[in-house]
């Protein structure tokens, strides 16, 4: 029956027409948190340049010390991995990227002989390693899309326990780095041990006021000391944001490719349909037109129905 | 002449301002007051209070839990993890939080959490004008 048809694609219109409505809010709501991750991102970016400068201060004063943080190994036996991933999905690639980009430094830790940690953020990467029975060491979620200071510090000073320790070697982090609003880009940096802080100084933004021989209370190496910790944070704190930035930017350019594409999924479906009806009514026409013609040829054999060419 | 100072947390820059003075304490080295025209300095803070003395003299307080001074030429900047502003402090809580130290402390003199505690909760309480 040709109406059955009919009634399949307006009930496939209407699920598309929900589906639409759920990604357009997904879109809006994702475009508003990334303005505001944004925001953040860029709010907290004084305090790690401050404590750039701090430690450019310090080098160029000549501080260095025998910190647990900047222990290089001579054999590194187990590379500890962070991966930040989001706790839901629809966000595209965004996930997926990152988790190829953590997997590659657990081979890596594999092929060089050594152990492997994963410190692992968001259930998305947990639901993924977890899976695929890789040993998770530690599991953080419901902060990914909102870090706090306070979440990043946790984690932060739980991996530079396990390093000080010497349970891990040497430290990686995999996030995604937020560039711009249509630009962001999968990253992998040495965590752990840091750089030297000359190397740190070298690297950092460049804003310190070398003119004067500072003064340190109660010594450069003891404001060092207390510094480094201070810098891990930051620096993973600063990841937890661009992540977070780059998780909404990613959501709301995958729903936006989803609405578009629902948009014009009904357009095509559409016009199936109103095919299949103009078809049906054809069907109908000359249906009760041979129906009639076949009734007239038994009365009068003359005129035939004036029926109009209708379609 | 004056300074420029900043106070900034891992989130955000939480004040912003000039000052004729800042007063402060470091590990190990006491009190000390910043003019304009001090040595470059860095220094890290004990859990006490940063006193902003303004050109208009007035005075903005600030409890500072841990962190850091670094003095510039005419710039000062503060960083740490927390710093509260005489009126954002929550005075009520600060009190719970001494009494539930003190116990802690009476319970186990060397329970290094509630020193810390009991220190925070005592600046807080002092910066705010309500002495425990």
């Amino acid at each position: 029956m040709a109406g059955g048809r009919e009634r399949v694609l307006r009930r496939r219109i209407g699920s598309v027409q929900n589906t639409k409505k759920i990604t357009r809010a997904m879109e809006l709501i994702a475009a508003t948190r990334v303005v505001k991750a944004q925001q953040r991102a860029r709010a907290a970016r004084p305090y790690a340049e401050q404590i750039t400068a701090v430690i450019e201060n310090l080098a160029a004063g000549g501080a260095e010390v025998d910190h647990p943080l900047l222990r290089r190994a001579e054999k590194v036996e187990r590379v500890g991995v962070i991966v930040i991933s989001s706790d839901r999905g629809l966000a595209g690639p965004y996930n997926s990227s990152v988790i190829k980009a953590a997997e590659r430094q657990v081979q890596n830790a594999r092929s060089e002989g050594a152990d492997y940690s994963l410190i692992v953020i968001g259930k998305k990467a947990r639901d993924y390693f977890g899976f695929r029975k890789y040993a998770i060491e530690s599991f953080t979620m419901g902060i990914s899309d909102n870090p706090t200071y306070e979440d990043a510090r946790r984690i932060a000073d739980e991996v530079s326990a396990m390093f000080s320790e010497g349970r891990i070697d040497r430290v990686e982090l995999a996030y995604t780095e937020f560039i711009s609003l249509g630009s962001q880009k999968v990253a992998t940096r040495r965590f752990l041990p840091l750089e030297s802080t000359e190397t740190i100084a070298t690297e950092g933004s460049g804003d310190a006021d070398l003119s004067g021989a500072f003064e340190f209370e109660p010594s450069p190496e003891a404001v060092l000391e207390s510094l480094l910790p201070r810098y891990v944070e930051a620096r993973l704190f600063g990841a937890l944001l661009d992540s977070a930035a780059s998780e909404h930017a990613s959501r709301q350019r995958a729903m936006k490719a989803a609405t578009d594409n629902a948009e014009e999924l009904i357009t095509k479906l559409s016009r199936e349909m109103n095919q299949a009806r103009q078809d049906a009514i054809t069907t109908e026409i000359m249906e009760i037109v041979s129906g009639a013609e076949a009734l007239g040829s038994d009365n009068e054999p003359e005129e035939p129905a004036p029926v109009g060419a209708e379609h | 002449m004056t300074f420029q100072i900043e106070l900034v947390s891992p989130e955000a820059i939480t004040y912003q301002g000039e000052a004729d003075m800042v007063i402060t304490r470091t590990v190990g080295g006491g009190d000390i007051a910043f003019q304009p025209g001090h040595v470059p300095f860095i220094g890290v803070l004990s859990v006490w209070s940063v006193d902003v003395v303004r050109p208009d003299g007035g005075r903005d307080t600030f409890a500072v839990h841990r962190g850091f001074v670094q003095v510039a030429g005419t710039k000062i900047s503060i960083l740490s993890d927390v710093s509260e502003a005489a009126g954002d402090i929550d005075v009520e809580r600060a009190r719970v939080a001494k009494a539930g130290a003190e116990s802690a402390l009476s319970a186990d003199k060397d329970d290094v959490e509630a020193v810390g505690a009991l220190a925070r909760a005592d600046v807080r309480l002092t910066v705010a004008g309500a002495e425990g």
